[in-house]
């Protein structure tokens, strides 16, 4: 392990931006900003600026899920003369990055995305950009209220990760987790100093009685699982806990691991872009064809988000749930339904085997 | 820091196909040829798989592969006028350049579960054509297989897709009966009328029978109890399901159903399994 005095911060930042583009969370609502994200209230992830003060939110509004699969991404060109097609492989090698503060939860997000995208056959685009992307994850210091990570297994106080940070009150700790991190380390020798491996020890041990203390401490993910389908679908708390559901999707689009998406068309008179964007499973007409849908009611595609999350994707990717507990949901939902009432009300006595 | 990394083949990047031939089998239905723009068949399958084929700039749509994989030439697909893309392919004329990608989903299992079995296939509608991919491997390859029955039904006359296949190449095949059924009277047919799943009933098929069933959700459900009526079990039926599919390869969630995705689990399924599936499809 090897530290940094919190006052070089800078300069260990300005370390890692000379090997490859550094994003670092920042505080938006900068109103007079070109850049759209930036305006907004809350924490976003932008490029590091020599002497930029960091955001000292616990987590960025949006999870950085962006950076790996984007919001919308072109994919190929086509352009068409008469009745002959030319198709266009626009894809090139993304550069390197390196994202720096990511937390647990957010950590976790990209493997169970990896899952999806990295399997055979894998997803290009996502390899591409994952490839090159190196994460710097940071220990959470002062979780919240809305925070649940443990219920899935995660520990806030020491996450994955490419390069693992640890901050107290003076330093700031480092250790590699992976070959990549080792690279990224071994161009920090200069701005670090080694330091006793059990340096952290002392924050671990603090953030671990925060946890502890958390109003969500106690959500147990046990009664979900693979398997549970006919434990869960036909039970009349969907109809209730869908109630009010606006069905906006503003929570499949701030929450990490969400990773369906649409693939459209878009004609710019001089080709075809086919572009691929994010989509939720709570929209009528994501499953809607010529000759009608599938999930034609609202209480359907509720259900369908939560029980992917809960059960459909542990039953594929041997139990690991596709929540990482960050909370975003809980924060942004407009009627104030979440993942938590959902496993509440239906993991409760009657459920647990 | 990665100069190792090479990028992969990308299974959402098509290839182009372009259509030589186009016949019209009913006043919605068509059926297309389709071949790599040097003359190649763009890629294998097996009866049952699927090809994801799409005009730019209009869209991507999931369909079966109607030709059998033994031909080698060419690939075809029988294709109902019914949305955008359909309607756009209706459209076109010989010689248009689409993409095709593929193939997707698994296929029904011809040299496992259907080897050395009698075999009867129901149909309504354009549901034949993914049967048609199926009968015509198994009329290839005669002798793998036992008795063959082929229950077609449609509204009328005009909407039996590829009768004239089925007059002269099924019809007149050895070991073959084709039943073929049409929903009301209609002056010029002789053959039988009334729908498909009564029909079944009282043709009372043999219990030792693999059956395999395609088309309209309403059909299905029929045919299957008309089925299980004469003593077939869940396990002897195969049938298809179609959901709204984007990647094809289960990554969009479109097609989610449970913890399967249609496009890679699917869309072959036997009837058991499909009871094990949550009702959503």
């Amino acid at each position: 392990m090897r530290k940094c005095a919190l006052a070089n911060k800078n300069a260990l930042l300005a370390a890692m931006a000379k090997t490859a583009k550094l994003y670092v969370p920042t505080d938006g609502a900068d109103e007079k900003s070109r850049d759209v994200n930036s305006r907004l209230a809350g924490a976003y992830y932008a490029e590091w600026k020599d002497g930029a003060e960091l955001s000292k939110k616990l987590n960025t509004t949006r999870s950085p899920k962006d950076f790996f699969f984007p919001q919308t991404e072109n994919m190929m060109t086509f352009k068409m003369t008469g009745k002959k097609l030319e198709i266009f492989d626009t894809r090139r090698e993304h550069e390197n990055f390196i994202l720096f503060g990511v937390k647990a939860c957010d950590v976790r997000s990209f493997t169970v995305l990896d899952n999806v995208f990295l399997t055979d056959p894998v997803d290009s685009y996502y390899a591409n950009r994952r490839a090159h992307g190196t994460i710097v994850s940071m220990a959470c210091t002062k979780p919240a209220g809305t925070c649940f990570c443990r219920t899935f297994g995660i520990d806030a106080a020491d996450p994955e990760g490419d390069v693992v940070c640890w901050e107290d009150a003076e330093w700031i700790y480092l250790t590699a987790k992976t070959e990549k991190g080792e690279k990224l380390m071994a161009a920090l020798a200069d701005v670090t100093e080694e330091c006793a491996d059990d340096a952290a020890d002392a924050v671990k041990t603090l953030v671990n009685e925060r946890l502890d203390k958390l109003p969500l401490a106690d959500l147990k993910s046990d009664a979900f699982g693979g398997g549970k389908t006919d434990t869960f679908f036909n039970d009349p708390a969907w109809n209730e806990l869908s109630e009010a559901c606006l069905g906006c999707g503003t929570c499949t689009f701030v929450c990490p691991t969400c990773q369906c998406y649409d693939i459209k068309d878009f004609n710019t008179g001089r080709e075809v872009i086919r572009f691929r964007c994010w989509d939720s499973c709570m929209y009528s007409d994501f499953t809607m064809m010529a000759h009608g849908t599938n999930r034609p009611n609202h209480v359907q595609r509720f259900r369908q988000r939560f029980m992917h999350k809960l059960v459909y994707y542990p039953e594929n990717n041997g139990g690991l749930f596709s929540c990482v507990g960050c909370g975003r949901c809980l924060s942004r939902c407009p009627i104030s339904m979440n993942i938590v009432k959902v496993m509440k009300k239906l993991g409760g006595n009657k459920n647990a085997e | 820091m990665l100069s190792e990394f090479k990028m992969p083949k990308e299974a959402l990047i098509p290839v182009i196909g372009e259509v030589t031939d186009i016949r019209i089998d009913t006043p919605d239905v068509k059926t297309f040829r389709v071949v790599t723009p040097d003359g190649k068949k763009a890629f294998d399958h097996m009866p049952g798989q699927c090809a994801m084929l799409s005009v730019p700039g209009v869209g991507e749509a999931m369909f079966s592969i109607t030709s059998s994989p033994t031909n080698t030439e060419y690939m075809e697909f029988s294709i109902k006028k019914c949305g955008c893309v359909t309607d756009w392919l209706h459209q076109m004329e010989v010689g248009q350049q689409i993409t095709i990608r593929g193939p997707y989903g698994n296929a029904f299992p011809v040299d496992t579960a259907f080897a050395g079995k009698d075999m009867l296939f129901i149909a309504g509608g354009i549901g034949l054509a993914p049967l048609r991919s199926v009968i015509n491997y198994c009329r290839h390859y005669r002798d793998r297989y036992g008795k063959i029955d082929i229950v077609y039904g449609s509204r009328s006359r005009a909407d039996l897709v590829d009768y004239n296949e089925i007059l002269t190449e099924w019809m007149t095949d050895d070991g073959i009966n084709v039943h073929l059924t049409i929903d009301r009277e209609e002056e010029g047919w002789d053959g039988h009328v009334g729908f498909v799943p009564n029909y079944v009933k009282e043709l009372g098929f043999s219990t030792d029978k693999t059956a395999i069933l395609c088309g309209p959700p309403i059909m299905i459900k029929f045919t299957l109890a008309g089925l299980q009526e004469l003593g077939f079990a869940k396990e002897q039926v195969y049938t298809t399901l179609e959901l709204r599919m984007k990647c094809g390869i289960g990554k969009c969630g479109r097609c989610n159903v449970g913890s399967k995705y249609v496009c890679k689990d699917g869309p072959v399924f036997r009837c058991d399994e499909i009871d094990e599936l949550p009702d959503e499809y």
